[in-house]
């Protein structure tokens, strides 16, 4: 009998593995982290001694209950940590462990890949210092430290503050937060916010703490431009220029979705997340009928979602194999999600897509990092009549780099969409290829 | 110069490792990553314009913080742990 597998141990992942424990099928998890509990939920090293509460703050009871489940799961199911998986066909999905390879056959899939951080490049932001907003948040969660001595946080998003807040929290100097949604935007949403109090009371905490504790916070403030040679040393927004030696920067979160495309998954467009996203139902089946998705990664819901939707898509592949499941739950769980959503509408009024980046964007900006193609280049290819993102990827490599257009992908769509006049939705998206991430030579597949 | 400031659990046992040849040291529980911006400023040059570059997006994804280690292996830095005694060599990267 082949096994349910589920990829990803954030979460969702985690959520999913002990559904289906619970109902007495033993699943194979695989995750590529060492320790698993995802981006959000990520653990420090074994031997690193804060505190819960220091690196998750009020999501501290969440990120241990979640950790815990982990660790619970770890001994009875088929964990596999530090496992990439790097390609998917036919009911198999091919992975790599250190540097042994193997092939898993699977009956049914749950796919929970995460996100990362949705970034539009400006100027500067190859530069040593620069980092994602995820990423700042791993430096000091995973590592105990803050990407620099006097440190900018840029663009927009819950995570805009939250990290700040962290940053400033636990004594690292935080030059300013500049935040390119106006106040009044925030304003504008919350009724639609208010329908999830708790998490919009964490958000106004962050910002009152930052103002309080003399962190200069500018709304409406777009960074324009990244200054420094070796690396980074200062910013700049509007007529305003700011020294500092970090900067930490993105806009939102962008979903994962290289497997679930390998896997066959039918795509739709998502005005939401303004970005093409696997097909699912409120259950998380996808087009295909044994792949399922849950989490971030078919769609930015956040953590609480994340779990919601992973015990779901659990519950899914139960009912689909004839297991009894509780119809109560399920309605309770699909309540939930779609409360969320209603959220998540209101945090895109509040934090909006800054839509007039891709015109502001200059010619030399650099725009794919892998490749060095320049916002220039792109808009030369569309110059020639190309509009299909990955038709302008074949002519001037954007996107094709080692990191397959996860850091540049859809700021080149948005680049591509301005310059020929089309949507961002009519411009496509770029086609996942195998290996989703790059692989050593001479790996061999043990049967 | 170091480019990462260290804020919090600095109280762990040191690992020796050398870097481009010359002697650093890191922590125990160091990412590859930590280990080198915590007294270097960059891990690797461009493909394309040897240009500086120091990772990105921390998380596996970005692809932009690889190392070379003694044996050939090229590794992600923000996703390998540092071990004692390592020699890990930064790439100058390349010109067009």
């Amino acid at each position: 009998m082949k096994p349910i597998v589920i990829v990803g141990a954030g979460p969702a992942g985690i959520t999913a593995a002990r559904t289906l424990l619970e109902h007495g099928i033993t699943p194979c998890l695989i995750d590529e982290s060492l320790r698993g509990g995802g981006q959000i939920y990520r653990r420090q090293p074994v031997n690193f001694q804060r505190s819960a509460k220091q690196l998750y703050g009020f999501e501290a009871g969440k990120a241990q209950a979640v950790h815990c489940t982990l660790d619970e799961l770890a001994s009875v199911i088929d964990y596999r940590p530090e496992t990439l998986v790097w390609n998917a066909e036919d009911a198999r999905l091919d992975t790599l462990t250190g540097d042994r390879a193997e092939s898993v056959e699977f009956s049914r899939v749950i796919v929970a890949t995460g996100a990362t951080d949705r970034i539009l490049p400006v100027p500067g932001w190859t530069l040593p210092g620069v980092y994602s907003l995820g990423a700042a948040q791993i430096a000091l969660k995973y590592q105990g430290c803050a990407i620099g001595e006097r440190v900018a946080f840029c663009g927009s998003g819950p995570l805009l503050y939250l990290v700040a807040y962290q940053y400033a929290k636990a004594g690292a100097k935080v030059v300013a937060v500049l935040d390119s949604a106006p106040f009044s935007a925030q304003c504008r949403a919350l009724p639609a916010l208010l329908g999830q109090p708790l998490t919009l009371a964490k958000g106004l905490y962050y910002r009152a703490w930052l103002t309080a504790h003399g962190v200069a916070v500018h709304q409406g403030a777009t960074l324009r431009q990244i200054d420094g040679t070796q690396r980074v040393s200062g910013i700049r927004w509007g007529e305003h220029s700011l020294a500092c030696d970090a900067v930490a920067f993105a806009h939102a979160l962008r979903s994962e979705t290289q497997l679930a495309d390998l896997l066959g998954c039918e795509f739709a467009w998502n005005d939401l997340n303004r970005a093409w996203l696997p097909q699912r139902d409120s259950a998380g089946r996808s087009s295909v009928a044994q792949v399922y998705l849950a989490g971030d990664g078919a769609g930015i819901m956040g953590a609480d979602a994340a779990q919601w939707a992973g015990e779901r898509a659990a519950l899914a592949v139960l009912e689909d194999i004839g297991r009894g499941v509780d119809q109560r739950r399920i309605r309770r769980l699909e309540q939930q999600l779609a409360n969320i959503q209603r959220f998540r509408q209101g945090l895109e009024t509040a934090f909006p897509f800054p839509e007039q980046w891709a015109a502001q964007a200059p010619d030399e900006l650099t725009l794919c990092r892998c490749e060095e193609v320049s916002v220039g280049e792109v808009r030369a290819v569309v110059d020639e009549g190309h509009w299909e993102i990955n038709r302008v990827k074949a002519h001037c490599r954007v996107g094709m780099g080692r990191c397959q257009g996860r850091m540049c992908g859809l700021a080149a769509a948005e680049i591509v969409a301005e310059r020929s006049g089309r949507s961002i939705e009519q411009v496509g998206r770029l086609r996942g290829q195998a290996p989703i991430k790059p692989l050593p030579f001479g790996v061999q597949v043990q049967p | 110069m170091a480019l990462f400031k260290r804020l919090a659990e600095t109280r762990r046992p040191a690992l020796a490792f050398t870097l481009d040849g010359q002697p650093a040291e890191g922590l125990l529980g160091d990412t590859l990553l930590t280990a080198i911006l915590t007294c270097a400023e960059h891990l690797r040059g461009s493909d394309f314009s040897a240009e500086r570059r120091a990772g990105f997006c921390l998380m596996g994804a970005c692809q932009d913080c690889w190392v070379r280690l003694e044996d050939g292996r090229r590794v992600r830095a923000c996703s390998t742990l540092l071990e004692e005694g390592q020699a890990i060599s930064r790439e100058p990267g390349r010109r067009a």
